[in-house]
This record gives structure tokens, C-alpha cells and sequence, in this order.
């Protein structure tokens, strides 16, 4: 037995070593950086200080930003949760043979680039765009609205990125409910809502909350849809991070305040595990 | 290496069809097989590529019209006639580029020559040890350059070259002419990007450097000596309130003036005129003190200069240049007074018949890359909001 220990690291090997070299190594590369200081040229210059991290909070600039991005984030969240609950129980009871091409519709959206996904939208929310011009030839409207560059079109970006993620950690989790329950619970008397509320809806929770904590991170590392949709104003906190990196070169401030959201997503998803347990998330991932 | 590569590939799969080695095997040795590709194009393939580098070198440009241009009138025509091949990369703008440039190991040595722009760009490569001293007797057609445009770089680098200079324009403000008319763009000057009438019909550009010099413009102060500084952070918050987007790319721009998203925005004069050629209704302004800026062919530390300088020299041959200032819409650094210009380039925005350049007013690269840190980073503020 002694003599297959080695056999589980031995297959392990490969994704541990790609984890070590494209995840650690580089977090570590960060966290060093976020040390340093900045030169006028924009070289680094190795150092162990803290001023990175104090200009952080020194006032309430940058802080606020993160603020403003943990909100855009709990909306997406809120709003993907209630877009995306609804399909996941309409898969669940959905009795059709076709429900796998419906799962594949779902999946649909990530064949196309992330990027090009979110451009398409200025062609439907610009003032000459789809809605736009639909409103204006039908008369209901004289003068375009503005519907692009502003938090909501943020928003929608995000939720058309994330959505498909809330969905299939939900269906996952409605998936594994025994529907004997469901009929159990009916021939005691409960209407098809109260069977829902007593007993769908409680057993589907790690599903939703695991969808609500993939959602919440990914939104909070985005940059894109702030960058192409959003105005003045709504930038969120990857937005600050790429252009201290990229726009001046600020390699030690941008790493601190990497390290501070990787360090705030790290709390959450702690507790997370703590008290829910990350294991739906990896089941729904893999399913 | 990658012959000898495919050779045993192709070897191990005959072993697994001839039934000489098992499943098992067979995917052991391919994993491996993987695993050795994977650390030969890591840290080896620099030296690889070191070994094929005569025979390419890399050149790192703006994308769209303006790679299309270098591509047709320079890189082809100098492949066929030299062999060398021309491996054609993008940016979408200078700081991205410069960070790429930075994180290339060693810094500078998987790039060769970038279009970069502004004296003030050269200032900051040469600043941080990533360029090099061309032989200038090895491109003689350095001597058809305009020597307004040659002695910025000089100064920078202690009267050697690291760059050639190869075209200039301006940034100027682009307007929709069916809702401002020519002369009420021309009164306003740069204030016209502070209309209140345009309010959520502006734009701008993302860059801290152009919007910092337009709202000097719009208070009365030079860009290059702003003395209330507290004026300018007023203006842009002002303006801030009447923006519909800051764009980030020459897509973008174009994007949001051709459907109307925008009436009026700060402007590449290159762009411009391929929206005018377009047919969108497209005006362009050059305010008094416009912004001016002049391009260059960098040569990055670690490029083979013998074929870095043999193909700078060709693309400053008069139809190479030429061609490609007609392409990109942008004017040749080449002097008209020494070389006939042809009537497309002399109609294009920002082009000076003197060859003089009196009169275009440059970003000091002294003054603005000593304030880029304080400066930029209160520009991002404002932007967000502060």
C-alpha cells in the first residue's frame, strides 16, 4: 500500500506544477512588487516599504472605488440570481428530452469572444443602435435615449457575462433534489408554491450561494465591461488596477491594490468555505 | 529542433499503431513529450529565436488603417526585396505597449521596432535603458528627414539616434458639422469641448497628457508652462459633468463619432480624415496651440541594428514614405523642400509645406514625463468622479 502513495501526487503532478507555475509563483511575483517603488522613468526600485499601501487609504479616493465596486458586484449578483433562477427551474421541471440542448443554449454565449460580446451592445443600445432606432421608426419616441455608457449598461454587460455561471450552479443544485419531495410535500396538502417555498427553495440554497460567490468574484476582478460600456465615472476597481499597471507604469501601487482585493475576494471566500463549504461551487464547475 | 521534434512524435505513434509499445506508454511519452515542447517555447525559445533573428525582425504598430498602410507601401516591398521578413505586431496604445516592453524578459529583447509616439515617448524608452545608437551613415536617407523633426531626438539622446522620425500629426477636435457649424467651432477654439449646449454630446480620450493640455488651452495657459495648475483641475472637472465617453482606442473614436454617439471630441487628425473619406460629415479643428505630435521608428536594445537600419533606410526612401503617409493618413517626416510631395499628402491634416514645423507646438517631454506620476494619477480622480 506503502508503494502507491506516490500515485496520487504522481497524477496530481501536472495541475499541481501548472497551479505553482501560472497561479503562486506569479501572486508571489505580485506580492513582492507590491513592496517596491516606482522610479519618474517608471522603473522599479527593489525596496521593503508599506507607502503602496498606505496611499491606498490615505483618503477616500481609492477606497471608494472598491466600495463602488463590492456594490456593482452584490447588484450583479442580485440581479443574476433573480435572471437566473427562474431558467434553472424551468430546466429542473422540464420533463422535454431536449433539456441537453437547452443546457448547451446556456453555454452558448462563451463560444463567442467575451470581448465582442460586449461591443455588440453599443450596436443595440446606441443612439443609432437597435432599441434606439426601433423606438424613433415606430414614433414612440422623438428623441434617442441614452442608454449606453452609464452604470446600466455596466450592469448589463456584466449580467450577460455572468448569468450563464448563476444558471448552472442553481440547475446543478435543483438537479440533485429528489422530486419524490416534491410530491410528498403535495400530498400533504402544500400548494405547487408552498412546495416550492418549503422545499425546492431551501435545498437549492448551496446552489444559489455558490452561484452568488462565483458571480460576486468574477465581477469584482472585470474590467471590460466598465472600460467598453461604462461613462465617467463608473470605473471599478480592475479599471484602477490596469491603469496604474499599463497607464503609468505604477507596477508597486497597482500590485498593492491587487493584493488588497485578492486579499478581500480571499476573506469572503474564506468564510464562505467556513460556513457553506466550497465544494458546490467545484461540483457545479465540473457537471 | 522542432523537425527532430515532430521526427519522434511521429515515431512514438508508429511504436503505439505497431502494438510495440502500450496505451499507457504511449501516452507517458507524449505527456513528456509536451512537458519538453513546453520548456523549449518557454525560456529556451529566446534562444532560438536569437539563432533565426536575421532573417526577421519584429515591428510593433497602431493596428488598423495605419498597420495596413505599413504592411502594403513598406514590410512586403522589403521583404521581396531583401528576404527579410517583417513580423507585424499591434498596440492599442503607448502605455500598454511600454508595460509589454517592460515584462519581456530580458526588458526589450522580444521586441525590435515600434512606432512610437511623441518626442516624449522616446524620452521615456531611452530613460529606462531600452535603446540603442543607430548608424546613421548606414541610412542615408535620414538626410531627406526634416531636421525639426530629427533634433528632439537628438537632445535626448546625446546626439545620437535610437529612432527615426517618419511621420507627425495633431491632436485636434473633431466635430459633427450637421449640428456645429464651422464658425462657431472656430470661435470656441478648444472651449468648444466645454459647450454646455453639447452636454453629453463629448468626448475625449482616456490620455491624462491630452485632456491636461486642452484645459490648459481652455483657461488661457500654455501646455507647456501651466502655471494654475488649480484652474485646469477645475476645467476637466467642469467638463467632466458635459462627457458622454472617454474613449481609449482610434476604433472607439471613430466608432462614436460616426454614429453620432458624439458631436465633438478630441481627435487624431489621421482618423479624421478617414472618417471625412468615409463620407461622415466630419470636421476637423487645429485650435490655436494645437496639440502636435511627431512618430518614430524606435529600435529597442537587442535588435540585429543591420537589419533594423536596412530597413528603417528603406521605408524613408521617398515612394515607401510617401506611400504609407497616404495610407495612414498621417504626413512623412520627410522634408518637402528637398522631396516632391505628392498632392494627396500635401492635402492631409497637419502637413507643413515649409517643412519648418514653426509654428506646431510639442509636448515638452522634460516637463510632462517629470509630472506623469502626479499628474496622471489626479487625471484618473477627476475622470472617476473626485
Amino acid at each position: 500500500m506503502q508503494n502507491k502513495s506516490w500515485k496520487p501526487w504522481a497524477m496530481m503532478a501536472p495541475s499541481l506544477s501548472a497551479v505553482f507555475l501560472l497561479l503562486v509563483i506569479p501572486v508571489c511575483f505580485i506580492v513582492v512588487y507590491s513592496f517596491w517603488l516606482r522610479a519618474p522613468t517608471g522603473a522599479d526600485i527593489p525596496a521593503f516599504q508599506f507607502g503602496n499601501y498606505a496611499k491606498f487609504f490615505e483618503d477616500f479616493f481609492y477606497p471608494s472605488i472598491l466600495i463602488r465596486t463590492i456594490r456593482v458586484a452584490l447588484e450583479t449578483v442580485a440581479l443574476c440570481l433573480v435572471m437566473g433562477y427562474i431558467p434553472a427551474y424551468f430546466f429542473y421541471r422540464s420533463e422535454t428530452r431536449h433539456k441537453s440542448l437547452l443546457l448547451l443554449l446556456i453555454m452558448l454565449p462563451f463560444w463567442i469572444s467575451f470581448i465582442i460580446r460586449t461591443l455588440s451592445w453599443i450596436n443595440i443600445l446606441g443612439e443609432t443602435g437597435l432599441i434606439n432606432h426601433l423606438l424613433l421608426k415606430f414614433g414612440i419616441l422623438n428623441e434617442p435615449l441614452s442608454l449606453l455608457y452609464n452604470e446600466g449598461a455596466v450592469l448589463l454587460g456584466l449580467i450577460q457575462y455572468l448569468l450563464p455561471f448563476m444558471i448552472l450552479n442553481v440547475y446543478v443544485s435543483l438537479e440533485g433534489i429528489d422530486k419524490s419531495l416534491l410530491e410528498a410535500a403535495r400530498s400533504l396538502g402544500c400548494t405547487e408554491w408552498q412546495a416550492f417555498r418549503e422545499v425546492t427553495l431551501p435545498l437549492s440554497l448551496p446552489g444559489v450561494s455558490a452561484g452568488c460567490l462565483l458571480v460576486f468574484v468574477l465581477t469584482a476582478g472585470t474590467y471590460l465591461p466598465p472600460m467598453i460600456l461604462g461613462g465617467p465615472g463608473n470605473d471599478m476597481i480592475a479599471n484602477l488596477i490596469f491603469k496604474r499597471v499599463i497607464g503609468t507604469l505604477d507596477w508597486p501601487f497597482g500590485s498593492a491594490i491587487s493584493v488588497l482585493l485578492l486579499a478581500l475576494l480571499g476573506v469572503i471566500v474564506f468564510t464562505y468555505n467556513r460556513y457553506l463549504g466550497i465544494n458546490q461551487v467545484f461540483k457545479s464547475l465540473s457537471s | 529542433m522542432a523537425k527532430d521534434m515532430e521526427h519522434q512524435l511521429e515515431t512514438l505513434k508508429e511504436k503505439y499503431q505497431s502494438g510495440e509499445i502500450g496505451r499507457r506508454d504511449f501516452v507517458k511519452y507524449l505527456g513528456m513529450a509536451g512537458i519538453a515542447a513546453g520548456l523549449t517555447g518557454g525560456p529556451f525559445a529566446y534562444f532560438a529565436k536569437n539563432a533565426f533573428a536575421a532573417k526577421s525582425i519584429r515591428f510593433d504598430g497602431w493596428g488598423g488603417v495605419v498597420s495596413e498602410a505599413f504592411k502594403k507601401h513598406a514590410f512586403e516591398p522589403f521583404t521581396k526585396a531583401s528576404g527579410i521578413q517583417v513580423i507585424d505586431g499591434e498596440f492599442g496604445d503607448m502605455d500598454t505597449y511600454l508595460t509589454r516592453v517592460k515584462a519581456s524578459f530580458p526588458p526589450g529583447g522580444e521586441f525590435n521596432l515600434a512606432h512610437l509616439s511623441g518626442v516624449f515617448d522616446y524620452a521615456r524608452y531611452i530613460g529606462l535603458g531600452y535603446g540603442v545608437e543607430l548608424d546613421e551613415s548606414k541610412i542615408p536617407n535620414l538626410a531627406n528627414v526634416m531636421t525639426a523633426m530629427v533634433q528632439p531626438y537628438k537632445s535626448i539622446s546625446k546626439g545620437k539616434l535610437s529612432a527615426v522620425p517618419y511621420d507627425l500629426g495633431q491632436t485636434g477636435i473633431a466635430y459633427n458639422t450637421k449640428h456645429i457649424s464651422k464658425e462657431k467651432a472656430e470661435k470656441l477654439g478648444a472651449s468648444l469641448l466645454w459647450e454646455k449646449d453639447l452636454k453629453k454630446k463629448l468626448g475625449s480620450w482616456t490620455d491624462w497628457r491630452t485632456n491636461i493640455w486642452y484645459a490648459a488651452l481652455h483657461t488661457g495657459q500654455s501646455p507647456n508652462e501651466v502655471k494654475d495648475l488649480d484652474a485646469v483641475w477645475n476645467a476637466l472637472r467642469e467638463q467632466r459633468d458635459l462627457m458622454k465617453k472617454y474613449w481609449s482606442s482610434g476604433a472607439e473614436l471613430m466608432n462614436l463619432l460616426a454614429n453620432e454617439e458624439i458631436y465633438a471630441t478630441v481627435a487624431w487628425s489621421g482618423r479624421v480624415a478617414a472618417l471625412q473619406e468615409q463620407g461622415h460629415p466630419i470636421a476637423f479643428l487645429a485650435p490655436k496651440n494645437c496639440y502636435s505630435w511627431q512618430e518614430c521608428i524606435f529600435v529597442l536594445k537587442g535588435t540585429d541594428l543591420e537589419v533594423a537600419q536596412k530597413l528603417l533606410n528603406f521605408m524613408l526612401e521617398p515612394a515607401c514614405s510617401l506611400a504609407v503617409a497616404e495610407g495612414q493618413k498621417y504626413p512623412s517626416s520627410l522634408d518637402p523642400t528637398k522631396v516632391p510631395m505628392s498632392d494627396a499628402v500635401k492635402k492631409l491634416p497637419a502637413f507643413d509645406p515649409t517643412g519648418k514645423l514653426d509654428g506646431y507646438l510639442f509636448a515638452d517631454p522634460d516637463y510632462w514625463n517629470s509630472r506623469q506620476v502626479d499628474w496622471a494619477e489626479k487625471w484618473d480622480r477627476i475622470r472617476a468622479g473626485a
